[in-house]
């Protein structure tokens, strides 16, 4: 009996030991599609950068939480003055660089400097055109000062390629990332995976994950199985659509559809012959049927937008109706253009599912109406040297995935070609806005201007579709901006 | 035997010097910028020239051929433009996956093979043969996509005896490295074994009906001596012919597999460096692997002179 008793609390002790080792288990290893070409969100777009670096590696002055809204960063807290001018930040006291290095507004100073100089290779240059100058007035206190109002401008300091970097690091940032996050660069293994480990020295609150492993899956039929054999145990956007049926039936992961910036487009050169009448535009925009669309191109799982404007951002408003799929509607709008019989034109399609599959469903309804569409598969660097580059295009297909872009159809110069001088204004009076209430009225009316000139047709909302082990806890469910923010990423027991 | 070699050696750096044209003129007529694929659709023309600038894309087209060749002179491969390190570095990473996993498919292929092409020609017409046969066709026909995903299934995802991809470096230990190129081993190993394995069997049955062979069985040597000993070292040729130019394919030409267990291979890094537009990448590999060709092409002629002892004394 005794035995028994000892055997029993043998066996006790160590299922609580097996349970508590199972509680403890602090490594990750996701899949991402996409290689990052090197690790330096302000020296490149690749999204795959800032997925794997955003508030792990590198922080901001604010960031971008899972709801796009904005919160402190490396500022605990800022002050505006009245004029709208000049922005205080109070920086966190005792931060540190991964290297040892302690962070002060120097660094602030050094990053948005070197952001906005005339040789800045900042991907995102223009968010910082607006900065006159940048002070640092103490150690813990950074001035910056704008040449007028900026609505965005908390927005802007949270984005990817507006980390900060330190002053001694900075150049070598590319292959040693060097940041003030919660994790630091342990080892990149290229073209293999990218292993993160906590940074023990952290300023703020500790991650739970010791490590966490980027792992490099660039075939679409290969997630699924690498999810299977559990070697991989989140895809923070899984790329095998088809197959999601096959771990969505699977209790041991959690499927989780959520929203991405990316709105997906029919881009038009509005300044090529018949697009450049508004008819031929509205005609195109009839003749579609989103649903179809989404069905092909995102297993329906997007949403249809109606206007340049993602779904999840404070200001959308539905405008999907102005064109309803309408063919007889199309075929009227095309005559109005004096082209009843139809006319023909060529759609470049890069080369991800969304348009090469999308491409061939707007290719057969445009049939109806008596478009008939040449298909052109690109590659990315010849779609960016054609069609954005050079504007050497009809029809494109692609995702628009920066955050708060519609500023886009005001650009001059811009592949789209459409020049509108309200909407320009419109914009413009954006930019320097920064009532909240004024904001909403002025997107409000920037959205249907383009809901009813056309200057693309707007299909749908790019999804973002999140696997991951049902035991993970604290992933992001949408994607404000491209970031795997790990910070609260846990395992439960 | 010296003229013989000098003549080839004289052709191999003509061909060298040629594939350094064509590859390079064919980089440069690709359409797209490495510049804008690194800084995306928000940044401006102006920020596109300056890294142009840095890269030295904005030099003429004839003196950055020339500084490209007399950089490969003097083994300088150049930088890469995407990942900014040298292209030596990256190809030395990519090799020591690309180059075992070649050898040991290419072994995998010979040891299915080459009994398989001597039992067939031996058993010829009769129903071991149309069976072998059937499955060397079947081996051929099958996508090695489809193939590998199956053998995925089975091996990583149902009996978790290895690995559903990734390679963990050999720095994890040779047996867990090895372990993870198993499977992509035998996926290139079988459609290659079943065209070797025809090629095999044909070779055989041509030599087989040669007097030769009739000669040596009617002296009374037994039939196994005769096939093992006689026959097969003479049927060699075509089969090293075959095994040199898929040696060749699985340096490199093995993308498809590479990223269905996403290895590191060399073939993803030529793919990745393409879509990048990372020319100098493109282009030093590609003479590398030419260069490899051309070696491998020379070592097979070599090893004709081995087997055919009548080629060792022809000019």
């Amino acid at each position: 009996m005794k035995l028994w008793k000892t055997t029993l609390a043998a066996a006790t002790l160590s299922l609580a030991a097996a349970t508590s080792a199972f509680a403890a288990r602090t490594d990750l290893t996701l899949g991402i599609v996409l290689e990052p070409p090197h690790l330096d969100p302000t020296a490149g777009a690749a999204a795959a950068i800032g997925e794997i670096t955003y508030a792990n590696v590198f922080e901001g002055l604010t960031r971008i939480d899972d709801n796009g809204q904005v919160q402190p960063g490396l500022a605990e807290s800022w002050t505006v003055s009245d004029d709208g001018k000049v922005y205080t930040f109070k920086l966190h006291s005792g931060v540190k660089f991964h290297d040892g290095s302690a962070f002060s507004a120097d660094d602030v100073k050094f990053s948005l400097d070197r952001a906005r100089a005339k040789d800045s290779l900042n991907p995102q240059k223009p968010l910082f055109a607006h900065i006159t100058d940048v002070t640092a007035v103490d150690p813990a206190t950074a001035k910056v000062t704008l040449d007028g109002p900026q609505g965005n401008f908390l927005y802007d300091m949270g984005q990817v390629a507006a980390v900060i970097v330190g002053k001694g690091s900075a150049d070598g940032n590319k292959d040693k990332p060097i940041g003030t996050g919660p994790f630091k660069l342990d080892h990149w293994a290229k073209a293999s995976e990218i292993t993160l480990v906590k940074n023990p020295d952290y300023w703020g609150t500790p991650a739970a994950l010791d490590k966490a492993t980027f792992r490099i899956v660039p075939d679409a039929a290969a997630a699924v199985p690498a999810l299977l054999s559990g070697d991989i145990q989140a895809f923070a956007n899984m790329p095998a659509q088809d197959a999601l049926g096959q771990v969505q039936s699977d209790p041991r992961f959690s499927v989780v559809i959520g929203a991405t910036e990316g709105e997906t487009i029919l881009s038009i050169n509005n300044k090529k012959p018949p697009f450049d009448k508004l008819a031929v535009r509205q005609a195109l925009a009839s003749a579609i049927d989103r649903s179809a669309i989404i069905a092909a191109a995102s297993n329906g799982l997007g949403k249809p937008i109606g206007s340049h404007f993602s779904p999840g951002d404070a200001g959308y408003i539905d405008l999907t109706g102005v064109y309803p799929h309408d063919i007889a509607k199309a075929k009227a709008y095309l005559k109005e253009a004096g082209l009843e019989n139809g006319f023909s034109a060529t759609i470049k399609l890069p080369p991800v599912p969304y348009a090469r599959d999308g491409g061939q469903v707007i290719q057969s309804q445009l049939k109806e109406i008596g478009v008939d569409l040449q298909i052109i598969p690109v590659e990315w660097a010849e779609w960016l040297s054609q069609v954005f580059t050079n504007k050497d295009y009809d029809l494109t297909i692609v995702s628009h995935v920066e955050p708060n872009d519609i500023d886009i159809y005001s650009r001059p110069g811009y592949y789209f070609q459409y020049d509108n001088p309200k909407f320009n204004g419109l914009i413009k009076q954006l930019g320097t806005t920064v009532d909240k209430d004024k904001r909403l009225e002025l997107l409000d009316e920037a959205q249907k201007i383009l809901a009813h000139d056309v200057p693309a047709v707007y299909l749908f909302e790019l999804p973002k579709i999140g696997v991951w082990d049902a035991k993970l806890q604290g992933m992001w469910t949408n994607w404000p901006i491209e970031a795997d923010d790990l910070t609260k990423v846990k395992w439960s027991e | 035997m010296t003229a013989y070699l000098l003549k080839r050696l004289i052709i191999a750096a003509l061909t060298l010097v040629l594939a350094s044209m064509v590859v390079f003129a064919v980089m440069e007529i690709l359409p797209g910028d490495p510049a804008r694929l690194m800084l995306g659709l928000n940044a401006s023309a102006d920020q596109v020239e300056v890294l142009r600038n840095q890269m030295g894309l904005n030099a003429p087209l004839l003196l950055r051929y020339l500084h490209w060749v007399a950089g490969l002179l003097s083994l300088d491969f150049g930088r890469s433009y995407t990942y900014s390190v040298p292209v030596i570095e990256l190809v030395r990473e990519r090799i020591a996956v690309s180059l075992p996993l070649a050898l040991i498919a290419l072994a995998l292929s010979t040891i299915i093979a080459i009994p398989v092409g001597v039992f067939s020609a031996s058993r010829q017409g009769r129903a071991g043969d149309t069976l072998a046969m059937g499955a060397a066709q079947l081996g051929v026909a099958v996508p090695n996509f489809w193939f590998a995903l199956m053998l995925i299934y089975l091996f990583a995802v149902w009996l978790r005896l290895v690995p559903a991809g990734g390679f963990p470096g050999w720095g994890a230990g040779i047996w867990t490295a090895l372990k993870s190129l198993i499977l992509p081993a035998i996926a290139l190993a079988l459609p290659q074994a079943a065209i070797l394995g025809r090629v095999a069997r044909s070779a055989l049955i041509e030599v087989l009906n040669e007097d030769y062979i009739r000669t040596a069985r009617a002296k009374g040597l037994p039939y196994r001596a005769v096939l093992w000993r006689h026959a097969l070292r003479n049927a060699m040729i075509p089969v090293l012919t075959i095994l040199g130019l898929q040696f060749a394919f699985l340096l490199a030409g093995t993308i498809i597999i590479e990223n269905v267990f996403y290895l590191p291979g060399l073939g993803r890094l030529i793919f990745q460096a393409i879509t990048q537009r990372d020319l100098i990448v493109v282009e030093s590999i590609v003479m590398l692997l030419v260069a490899a060709v051309i070696l491998i092409n020379l070592l097979v002629d070599f090893s004709y002179a081995i087997v055919d002892p009548r080629l060792r004394g022809r000019q």
